[in-house]
């Protein structure tokens, strides 16, 4: 019998052998990985269940329906001055800002259409405390207006201006080409493309970003400190010349008070404000996604 | 005779232009409103502002004196070094944290996770950028500075400090530079997070799949390849982000410690930032009889300003060039 020599087993070609190296370093890099990511939700989470946890038994029927008292009382002025303040921000943001993101994809080829982009970019980049300031010079002391609802809500609009242009020509520029040019067919005027195809078209996400520069401004402090003052009680429909609380003052300025009360009061507030805006972040997000699909 | 004149039309698209031209207009005319307010204060402070430890409203009971033909507070004196520094060092600070945080957490979204996880991990991240930044001062003041002061400073001061001097004591009481850098950098790390893992993922897969048939492993080709591919995008992010560090007010306001007239000699001393001594200053300020006291802060404001105007310009600029508009 003659027996076939054995076959020798193939070698492993030596590409495919990882040194010990590589694999420790690819582990670590994967540990670091896992690591930051889990580093940066636990802080998420923390801040959140801390806000939670000490916020909700801070918070009772009193919270809403009495004004501030000193450090004491409830939170309605501050609640619905905060709601006041950023609603009237979006109204006036909300033309401009969408004017100015129709203009930017429609007509934002030009050099004037470059130079405002770019200006808009920087204006993103402008701290909130000078704006603050600004208010504060010239709206507060230039006008005369003194602390009033008119002075924040404004500073907040400018706050508020380049994210809602921003998004609003991000929105409209994924509106596709044959839309207008089907709509240009039939011979529609300009003025009736943009409000009867192109802004319905782009409503989800123009609505997206309106949701996102509200909870902007909602959790906003500093551009107010020194434009909408603060007020012990309910705004009362004046627009000038009197101070209008809201939330973000109280968490600042009650937590650094001696006393239980104004401890709870912060707490609530903090409560308030984390909660509004998480759920607007939310359903902001939800609503991109579905439509999305 | 009955000539009709023609009606005199306005393309729709100028209203439009007039309209959204308040937007860049609001950028001039607060540059504007600004230079004017901090004008008298430039004038009286010279470049002095910039180099000394000196902010000093003067004797508020004395009556006003003229310098330089400018009416002032007695030993009234406006030096900002101090500011510039603190502003500096925490953002940089908050830079150096972020920046090793965000973009590790980045590959672990756009490698280590996909489907639902991935979704919901990068929304988690990005509501970090949510926060509002006087509930991350909140967090900070009850619970961060507690920590840091009693656990984790002790700590730093008897390992780090024994080879680097700037983490040896005095550690104070938890506020300071440090404190504040490690909440700055929680507030941008959603930025560089969010941006690197949107790139990584829109990444051609043809790189993917050549570094792997040359045997690399996945964390191979993300840290040999594709992270080397994201460079230019990386830099811009990270300059937004100092950007961003910089104008921070709430939460630097309520764990800084707020420093008058001192230079950190340490990484934990307190700080005060241009921002948060906006913010703390300006009451103090409103009882300056001569007004000095706003002109100067208005000052602080425009340098500010400028200063985040040209990182952010330099950013977008970089961003610009490497094709990402973020």
């Amino acid at each position: 019998m003659n027996e076939s020599p054995p076959i020798k087993a193939a070698k492993k070609p030596r590409a495919f052998v990882i040194s010990p190296l590589r694999r420790l370093v690819d582990a670590l890099s994967w540990g670091l990985a896992a690591l930051s990511f889990a580093v940066l939700i636990f802080a998420l989470l923390h801040i959140l269940v801390y806000v939670f946890m000490n916020g909700l038994p801070a918070i009772n029927l009193k919270i809403f329906t009495e004004d501030t008292i000193g450090i004491a009382g409830g939170l309605r002025n501050a609640l619905l001055g905060s709601l006041v303040l950023s609603a009237f921000a979006l109204l006036i943001a909300v033309p401009i800002g969408v004017s100015a993101g129709v203009y930017l994809s429609e007509h934002g080829e030009g050099w004037v259409g470059k130079i405002s982009r770019f200006l808009s970019d920087v204006l993103v980049g402008v701290p909130s405390i000078v704006l603050g300031y600004f208010g504060y010079i010239v709206l507060v002391i230039g006008f005369g207006w003194k602390f009033s609802l008119l002075a924040g809500a404004i500073t907040l609009a400018i706050l508020m201006l380049p994210y809602i242009a921003r998004t609003s020509e991000m929105a409209l520029r994924a509106v596709p080409q044959e839309l207008r040019e089907a709509a240009y067919g039939l011979g529609c005027p300009e003025w009736r493309i943009i409000g009867q195809v192109l802004l319905p078209a782009a409503r989800i996400p123009i609505l997206t970003g309106l949701l996102m520069a509200l909870a902007i401004a909602l959790g906003e402090t500093a551009p107010l400190l020194y434009t909408a003052g603060w007020s012990n009680y309910l705004w009362t429909g004046h627009f000038t010349h009197e101070g209008v609380g809201y939330l973000t003052y109280v968490i600042w300025s009650f937590i650094g008070e001696p006393y239980q009360s104004a401890h709870q009061l912060a707490y609530a507030a903090a409560f308030l404000i984390t909660f509004m805006v998480l759920i607007i972040n939310i359903s902001a997000r939800l609503l991109i996604f579905k439509w999305r699909r | 005779m009955n000539k009709v004149m023609p009606p005199i039309r306005f393309p729709f698209s100028w209203g439009l232009g007039a309209v959204a031209a308040l937007l860049p207009l609001s950028l001039i005319v607060i540059i504007i409103f600004l230079l004017q307010a901090a004008w008298p204060a430039i004038a009286f402070n010279g470049w002095g502002f910039l180099i000394h430890n000196s902010w000093n409203l003067g004797n508020m009971y004395a009556d006003p004196i003229t310098v330089r033909g400018i009416e002032v507070l007695p030993r009234a004196n406006y030096g900002v070094l101090f500011l510039i520094v603190g502003t500096l060092l925490t953002s940089l600070i908050a830079l150096a944290l972020a920046l090793p945080i965000g973009v590790y957490a980045a590959i672990f979204l756009a490698e280590g996770l996909r489907g639902w996880p991935r979704i919901v991990g990068s929304f988690l991240v990005e509501l970090l950028a949510a926060v509002p930044s006087v509930v991350y001062g909140l967090w900070g003041y009850l619970v961060l500075i507690p920590f840091l002061g009693k656990h984790v400073f002790p700590w730093l001061a008897h390992t780090l400090g024994v080879v680097l001097p700037i983490f040896r004591g005095p550690i104070g009481g938890g506020y300071g530079l440090l404190t504040a850098g490690i909440i700055l950098a929680l507030m941008v790390v959603p930025l560089i997070t969010a941006s690197l893992r949107d790139a990584m993922v829109a990444t051609s897969p043809a790189l993917r799949e050549a570094g792997m048939s040359m045997g690399a492993s996945r964390m191979e080709v993300m840290r040999r390849i594709i992270l080397p591919g994201q460079k230019p995008l990386l830099i811009g992010v990270a300059i937004l982000a100092l950007g961003r560090a910089l104008g921070e007010t709430m939460a630097v306001l309520m764990v800084s410690g707020n420093a008058l007239n001192s230079l950190p000699s340490n990484i934990y001393d307190p700080v005060s930032t241009m921002a948060s001594f906006i913010a703390s200053q300006l009451d103090s300020a409103m009882q300056d009889p001569t007004g000095m006291a706003v002109h100067a802060l208005a000052e602080v404001a425009l340098l500010l300003m400028l200063i985040s105007v040209l990182v952010n310009a330099a950013a977008r600029g970089l961003l610009w060039l490497s094709g990402n508009r973020t």
